[in-house]
């Protein structure tokens, strides 16, 4: 029957949408994010009539920058079928830290790395657990949480201002481009978001992600270098958290041992609303970035409409439930194909 | 040996552990004494203050059991805190009694409807219980802000504070409490076999369907009861503090939770689970609080010993770290007959084998 | 023992002793594996294939003994060294990420670069390369997950060939491929014999063994018994050296088709037009009290997807299903169980043992599934059903209180025998029963079913191997194509004529009417 439907010429192209279909179903949840971020942008426009402004959309990237570098480590963890509940708190400690070695004169060029180090240690840390202990990715992560937090309020009980030039500079340059601004602190962003793409996407290393997140078993048949990869995607992610940490710190002027609590929840729910299988082997770092920009977009609708914040988390609560939702549909679906 | 062997002595030694090195530490640790016919002292407030941790683990392990894991159990608290203190707040009787049951079984109920959506996603849908239960560990808090109105709702109720902090004999309410629900939970697990078919579903879900066993039916079971139980436990929380603070009632009690069920010997893959374990980790983990603090730690930075014992727990329950000590081992025993050399081929091959053995 | 030395080894693994904790699962083995050979590793369960083939592999560490490989003395820390070596492994349950393309998986690891990282049309034209040297024409872009197992496995081999294997080690490849696939499979394993690659083949099937190999290797119990030239070693010849006893136990079983059964009553299980869009297109069987029915097709012609219809293991769109003259509404297994039917199935590790626990547990759970929670087996019941069929069916070890997960492939599906059987049921569905289980399981499960069905019980029963199938039923359904084709008496038929039916029956008049 079907051989008939194909000589047509219009069904051709339908063969070419199912064909693209089959190829990159993982596209589609990412796909669907962006439908509902450019749904949620038109309705705010429509709503209050400006929203859409450059000034706006520019404040988006600028006030979530931090969160898009999370994100992406985020994403590597998750794409490998892991999970890192210690983001959050791996920024606190961080910030932190920064702000107390500042306040006590250290020079940048030093506090910089060393907050970068501090992020990657517990990253370490993690995956050694993971990858040498067989430590299940969410206490291994769990402990990342407890040691970060813990070490947080170690190093200060209490905010510590930051009044360094270079790092105060981060946040407060605006590149003007028209009525656009970006600040390094958005650019920083950015990069790392093209550099993750870039490496998931074309580089041995990214495919070995992805390949474990497919079946670690395989992988490791296959003779890829599983046990580096699984150690360093959580070495990548200790250090978003140490990027982040300094992100944060620019962006607020302080170090807080409060900072970033339930930020792991957020980022978890941005990467995975950004279509990334939490069961691992499916997902783009782009995809991440436009689950960022769908959570930043409703934080920032909820304080033009003047409700609770408490919405935003209902809101990405559900928006999340409804991700998963499609994604087990999609999943359960390429199961009946095999 | 088969002490040794017995699933409980590893979390017995260290509670017990524990508590020797604290009287050591500071004879003080255990002293009990009798005031106004009741007991007072360090293990009477442990024991005490288990009880939120323990009706949240309590629940968490049957999750475990059914190879899930249930993250809402905090949102779930703050939740039931807020819902009991604000009907009673809202009362024009906020002493009487019955406001107080009204309160109380209204909290409860809420949190079981939420148990039951967990279970709803979990065991219907087939959502995973990670990211079915983080749906509501994100949005149950800001459900609970919703509920207070954004504020923290402080009230005073007499019969309400006595949930956390009266006496019954000798000893606190809260403790027979828990004692009650595990005694309940124990018997209904063990004398039924609901223990068993709960295992069964956790070890292999697929077969036990085959077999015929309800499996969806277990399954959104457990995360009821695990609702239920944090619903009880948000309720003697905020009896404690007699306010509803939706932004840390029960913040990062899943955490401890789990990590009490982990300590407990009960496995986070599921399937062979121990209330006693759970009890005894429970008790180990309030006590380990209870220890940092008499060192003079501040409690924010408690985190950092519960990091390292985490990772000691772990490290005692890994293959390769079973490996290296039957290698060790093997060893000792080997050098002084032989006198091969102590690094013998043979030990290293038995470590690796005995790793993919285990995989 | 026969050692042709006229090619010299390429792998030479000389007294190879493997110990576990309590076992010696390698005692002292020699293997030799030559260039341009297919070199078939013969053995029981736990005779120590696995174990070689992971000594060899680099997955397990030898405690003596020395792997040459080229003439060069090797110790391989892991598959990714073996792999560097030459030494390639395609395994039963296939090795590759299903997340990724095909082509993806073919060049894993070993993928063209180019200035900007990986250059993805380079490697999907290697891809395609690689993969039409094997005679193989696929989408290199589509995600593997879409393409059947067989296709999958051929491109393992694929991968084996971009990384250079010399050696190729195929482990129980065929265990889920139809006749067709295994035909395309071998055709692939021909061709890279004759370009010298050493092959070295696992497989329960004896018939595929004889058509591909030129060598055998026989282990038993951790010991070599022997190496043979296939023509020098009949299959009486092969049986014996496995077991190491004369087996007749599977011959006594003939006989049992010639059984008459009364087919006069109401069925015990009536199936009329049932079918699931896709799955299986609507189809009848009848089952009679004391009647095994077999059901015979290829691995894919919907066998096992019938019978789970009928089961309720998965919910049929189209048609009825009557238990004893009822109709019966079969949507979950519980209903199935309820009505007295139960349902062993092919896969016994996913869907049969519940691992952890004990022996006991796993041989009550079907009844106290159907008890319910509430109503738990006293010790005495319990005790009552686990003694019974422990005893009836031969368990080894004798403990009920080991984990199921310690026995050994017959030995659960003994237990899970009992867990069905504990439950009386009326009519007892097996679905490839003796799949890869020791021929000594083999025979004890045949005997077994034998027995309860000429006391009455109702079988429905499914094996890849057609002579059992012929041998232990009165009926036989066959399916092709996920279609029911017809039935036949078995004491008409011999194998060749089941063969040449699940071949080609249907297909004439229906060229005729195209």
């Amino acid at each position: 029957m079907t051989a008939v439907v194909t000589e047509t010429p219009e069904v051709s192209t339908m063969d070419r949408v199912r064909t693209f279909a089959a190829r990159r179903a993982s596209v589609l949840p990412t796909l669907a994010a962006i439908a509902i971020l450019i749904v949620l942008l038109i309705g705010a426009q429509v709503e209050f009539g400006n929203f859409l402004t450059p000034r706006n959309l520019s404040a988006l990237l600028l006030d979530h920058a931090y969160l898009l570098v999370l994100a992406v480590g985020m994403t590597f963890v998750i794409v490998t079928g892991g999970i890192d509940l210690s983001v959050g708190s791996v920024m606190a400690f961080t910030g932190i830290l920064g702000a107390q070695m500042l306040a006590s004169g250290i020079p940048v060029w030093i506090v910089v790395p060393v907050m970068l180090a501090g992020g990657a240690a517990i990253g370490t840390l993690i995956g050694v657990l993971v990858q040498y202990f067989n430590v299940q990715p969410f206490i291994a992560s769990l402990a990342g949480l407890f040691l970060g937090r813990g070490l947080a309020y170690v190093v200060s009980l209490s905010s510590i201002r930051v009044e360094n030039p270079p790092i105060l500079w981060l946040q407060q340059t605006r590149f003007l481009i028209g009525e656009w601004y970006i600040t390094p602190t958005g650019i920083i962003a950015l990069v790392v978001v093209a550099a993750g793409a870039i490496v998931m996407a074309v580089t041995r290393f990214g495919r070995t992600v992805y390949a474990i997140g497919g079946s670690e078993q395989s992988a490791r048949l296959m003779g890829l270098s599983v046990a580096r990869t699984k150690v360093m995607v959580y070495v990548i992610s200790g250090l978003c958290g140490g990027l982040a940490g300094l992100l944060l710190t620019a962006y607020s002027g302080a170090g807080y041992p409060r900072y970033g609590i339930g930020t792991e929840l957020d980022v978890i729910a941005c990467v995975v609303i950004g279509g990334t299988l939490l069961t691992g082997g499916r997902g783009y770092v782009l995809g991440s970035m436009v689950g960022v920009f769908v959570f930043a977009t409703i934080t920032t609708i909820i304080s033009f409409m003047g409700a609770e914040q408490a919405w935003t988390h209902i809101i990405v609560g559900a928006l999340l439930l409804l991700f998963i939702v499609v994604q087990r549909a999609i999943v359960a679906r390429s199961d009946r194909q095999t | 040996m088969t002490l040794l062997k017995h699933r409980l002595f590893w979390p017995v030694a260290a509670l017990v552990t524990l508590v020797v090195v604290n009287v050591i530490a500071n004879p003080n640790f255990a002293k009990v004494t009798m005031r106004d016919g009741d007991l007072y002292g360090n293990p009477v407030t442990i024991l005490r203050e288990s009880a939120p941790l323990m009706l949240v683990a309590l629940g968490m392990t049957l999750v475990i059991a059914t190879r899930g894991i249930d993250l809402s159990v905090g949102a779930v608290m703050a939740v039931s805190g807020a819902v009991s203190l604000t009907i009673i707040a809202d009362s024009p009787d906020p002493g009487s009694l019955g406001t107080v049951t009204v309160a109380i079984v209204v909290a409860v109920l809420v949190a079981l409807v939420l148990g039951a959506w967990n279970g709803f996603l979990v065991s219907v849908l087939g959502i995973q219980p990670i990211i079915a239960t983080l749906v509501l560990m994100l949005a149950g808090r800001g459900v609970a802000l919703l509920i207070t109105g954004g504020a923290i709702t402080t009230v005073t109720s007499a019969p309400y504070k006595f949930l956390s902090n009266g006496y019954l004999i000798l000893l606190p309410v809260a403790f027979f409490i828990w004692v009650a629900v595990v005694a309940i939970v124990a018997l209904v697990e063990r004398r039924t076999a609901l223990g068993m078919l709960t295992e069964s579903v956790g070890i292999n879900p697929e077969a036990s369907r085959l077999a015929g066993v309800r499996s969806r039916g277990i399954i959104w079971a457990a995360y009821m009861v695990s609702g239920l139980l944090a619903g009880v436990a948000g309720i003697i929380n905020a009896s404690n503090t007699m306010a509803a603070d939706s932004n840390n009632a029960g913040y990062l009690i899943e955490l401890y939770a789990i990590l009490a069920v982990v300590l407990g010997g009960t496995s986070l893959m599921g399937g062979k689970f121990s209330i006693a374990g759970t009890v005894i980790g429970v008790l180990t983990v309030t006590t380990l609080d209870k220890t940092i603090q008499f060192f003079g730690v501040p409690p924010a930075q408690s985190p950092v010993f519960f990091a390292v014992v985490v990772v000691i727990v772990v490290l005692v329950q890994s293959p390769r770290v079973h490996a290296w000590g039957r290698a060790a081992s093997a060893r000792m025993r080997r050098t002084p007959s032989s006198g091969e050399p102590p690094t013998g081929p043979g030990a290293a091959s038995a470590a690796k084998k005995h790793e993919e053995v285990a995989a | 023992m026969t050692v042709d030395t006229d090619v010299r080894p390429l792998v030479s693994m000389r007294g190879i002793t493997i110990a576990f904790p309590g076992v010696l699962a390698l005692d002292g083995v020699d293997f030799f594996l030559r260039p341009g050979e297919v070199h078939s590793l013969m053995g029981e369960n736990g005779a120590g294939k696995s174990t070689l083939i992971k000594a060899l592999t680099g997955v397990y560490a030898i405690d003596a003994g020395t792997i040459e490989v080229a003439d060069e003395e090797r110790d391989f820390a892991s598959t990714a060294d073996a792999q560097a070596a030459g030494i390639s492994t395609v395994y039963q349950e296939v090795n590759l990420c299903a997340n990724l393309s095909v082509g993806e998986n073919v060049m894993l690891g070993h993928e063209p670069r180019g200035f900007a990282g990986i250059s993805w049309n380079a490697v999907h034209r290697e891809a395609a390369r690689h993969l039409a040297s094997l005679g193989l024409d696929l989408d290199t872009r589509s995600p593997l997950a879409s393409h059947s197992i067989a296709i999958q496995q051929l491109v393992a081999i694929s991968r084996a060939m971009v990384l250079d294997a010399k050696v190729l080690i195929l482990d129980e490849p065929t265990s889920s491929l139809d006749r067709g696939e295994v035909e395309q499979l071998f055709a692939v394993i021909r061709s890279l014999r004759d370009r010298g690659v050493a092959i070295l083949f696992v497989s329960h099937f004896l018939e595929q063994v004889y058509e591909i190999s030129d060598r055998i290797t026989v282990l038993r119990n951790g010991a070599l018994i022997g190496e043979y030239l296939v023509e020098d070693l009949p299959r009486e010849a092969l049986v014996t050296a496995m077991i190491g006893r004369e087996l007749d136990e599977l011959s006594a079983l003939s006989g049992a088709a010639e059984r008459a059964i009364d087919r006069t009553g109401t069925p015990v299980l009536s199936a009329e037009g049932v079918g699931r869009k896709g799955v299986l297109e609507p189809a009848d069987l009848d089952v009679f009290e004391g009647e095994v029915v077999g059901i015979a097709g290829l691995l894919g012609s919907g066998r096992t997807e019938m019978v789970r219809l009928l089961y309720g293991a998965d919910k049929a769109d189209a048609g009825q299903i009557s238990v004893g003259g009822e109709r019966a509404k079969m949507h979950a297994p519980r209903h199935a169980i309820d009505r007295g039917i139960a349902f062993s199935s092919e896969n016994r590790r996913a869907e049969g043992v519940v691992a952890e626990l004990s022996v006991a547990e796993n041989m009550i759970l079907g009844v106290q599934a159907q008890r319910g929670w509430m109503r738990r087996l006293s010790k005495a019941e319990q005790d009552a059903i686990v003694a019974e069929y422990m005893e009836a069916l031969g368990v080894r070890p004798a403990d009920p209180t080991v984990p199921i997960g310690t026995l050994s492939g017959g030995n659960q599906q003994k237990v899970l025998l009992a867990r069905w059987l504990a439950m009386q049921p009326r009519l007892l569905i097996l679905d490839e029963p003796t799949r890869g289980i020791d021929v000594g399981a083999k025979a004890d499960i045949q005997r077994k079913v034998a027995q309860l069905a000429a006391e009455g019980l109702s079988v429905v029963f499914i094996s890849s191997e057609l002579e059992e199938v012929l041998r232990i039923t009165q009926r036989l359904a066959v399916l092709r194509d996920r279609r029911k084709i017809g039935e036949l008496d078995p004491t008409e038929v011999d194998l060749d004529g089941l063969v040449d039916y699940i071949a080609n029956a249907g297909h004439t008049e229906r060229s005729a009417t195209r």
